[in-house]
């Protein structure tokens, strides 16, 4: 049986029709054409699908599409205001410029895990960034950049709001 | 990695939700939070012909207080607990342990109830809820009842929870007086699931010896394991060092039969259930103390 949903992603609103056992991931992936959420373990613990719904981050692989019907969804394609390098966010710049990312695979997740940590916490002790990051899963890097460029970019974000 | 087919509601009331588990039985699973079921589904381990999601149902998602205690609403958030300071002021065992629950983007979806009805051996919240003497409400369409925690665990994933009822809200009471908490697991990494984990609360009398504990261990069993023995052969003592750490090894050699798997040893477990043990019952005895020195200067 198919389901009618209207959902916001990235400020969009979305039509479309699904089946129950549609996961969010593939919804945002196959039928919005969003590919930056990762799909990696599927079952809730590697973190590279992770998005925001109303706000707060999920594993995208653990919600039904269905249950996005009228909530706000944003993924990483939401996080610039545009396509050129000086357009990223400040999180995506630390990113960039600390080098961390190595393949890549699960920096969306990261991001999505992250800018809202930083919202929260806009100044972390290291401490603080490594167990923000302890549900997401990266296996090129070590972490020591990834928690570099976290540090980068919380530094790039408080002073884009000075 | 996809999940089977299946019919999916979304009621909008608990009475709704009753009647389509009535209608559907054993071919439904209610859906709370899914971030147990829906991995379970991914691999297809569980194939529910029948979703009755719990997500759109308003009235089940509360944390109110009453003169006794706390109320939770079974589809509560586990983050929404972490970070209320009624929680906080009223349950600091729960507050002290939903950290230890998963992942932020986990507890940001889980419920509180959910995890509760889906009885896993290596969840806190269960064995939080045995500790504290939790009663849980349950409804179905035949009418509804009251279960306390340490009757509702009955196997492995197994509850006394029947296919028609739902867990719609648990009942937290107050810790008595002179009474201190303590929660402590061992993981191999930050957010996995605990190779063993204890929560514990003792109440001092007015002379300072033990007048009643409670020591409950996940991951040593197939369901939250009450340290009965150990809990006894408190009763009655002064809380010194060398008596918490009889009970402790009490506890791991008596009270507890861990088995062994890929995560750790069944010795391993006996000694993380006595490490645990010591640890938590000192914390507890030392909040106990404080307690009651709060109340002595009040």
């Amino acid at each position: 049986m198919n389901h009618p949903i209207t959902l916001t992603v990235n400020a969009t609103e979305y039509t479309g029709t699904v089946e129950a056992r549609l996961l969010l991931s593939d919804f945002l992936r196959h039928d919005l054409d969003l590919t930056g959420t990762h799909v990696g373990c599927e079952h809730g613990v590697c973190g590279a699908c992770t998005v925001l719904l109303d706000g707060a981050p999920v594993r995208s692989c653990l919600v039904f599409a269905v249950q996005a019907n009228g909530r706000q969804v944003t993924t990483v394609e939401g996080l610039s205001t545009g396509p050129r390098p000086e357009q990223m966010h400040p999180l995506q710049t630390g990113f960039w410029e600390a080098h961390g990312l190595q393949c890549g695979y699960c920096t969306p997740g990261i991001l999505m895990s992250i800018v809202p940590f930083l919202e929260e916490n806009p100044e972390p002790s290291e401490a603080e960034i490594r167990e923000a990051l302890s549900g997401n899963l990266c296996r090129c890097t070590g972490y020591q950049k990834i928690v570099e460029a976290v540090q980068m970019g919380a530094r790039l974000l408080r002073e884009s709001r000075v | 990695m996809k999940p089977a087919a299946f019919d999916y509601f979304a009621p909008k009331s608990i009475d709704e939700a009753l009647a389509l588990l009535a209608q559907h039985g054993y071919d439904a699973k209610p859906l709370a939070g899914g971030q147990s079921l829906v991995p379970t589904m991914n691999f297809r381990l569980a194939q529910p012909a029948v979703l009755v999601d719990l997500n759109g149902i308003n009235e089940l998602f509360f944390i109110r207080e009453n003169s006794a205690g706390l109320r939770i609403g079974a589809m509560t958030r586990q983050r929404t607990v972490e970070r209320s300071p009624l929680v906080q002021r009223r349950a600091p065992l729960i507050h002290e342990t939903m950290p230890h629950i998963a992942h932020p983007q986990i507890r940001n979806r889980g419920t509180f109830g959910g995890s509760l009805a889906h009885a896993d051996p290596a969840s806190e919240l269960p064995v939080l809820a045995i500790t504290l003497n939790a009663r849980m409400r349950v409804q179905s369409s035949r009418g509804e009842r009251w279960v306390n925690a340490s009757d509702f665990y009955l196997d492995l994933f197994a509850t006394d929870l029947q296919p028609d009822e739902l867990l719609v809200e648990i009942d937290i009471p107050d810790l008595p007086a002179r009474t201190g908490w303590a929660f402590d697991e061992v993981s191999r990494r930050h957010g996995d699931y605990a190779m063993a984990g204890a929560a514990a609360t003792v109440t001092l009398a007015v002379d300072g010896t033990v007048a009643a504990a409670r020591l409950v261990y996940l991951s040593v069993g197939d369901f939250p394991t009450e340290a009965f023995l150990a809990e006894t052969a408190l009763i009655g003592e002064r809380p010194t060092s060398a008596a918490l750490a009889a009970a402790a090894e009490i506890a791991a050699t008596q009270d507890i039969s861990p088995g062994g798997d890929i995560h750790a040893s069944a010795a391993y477990r006996r000694h993380l259930a006595k490490v645990l043990a010591a640890r938590v019952l000192a914390r507890a005895v030392d909040r106990a103390v404080e307690r009651s020195a709060e109340r002595g200067s009040a």
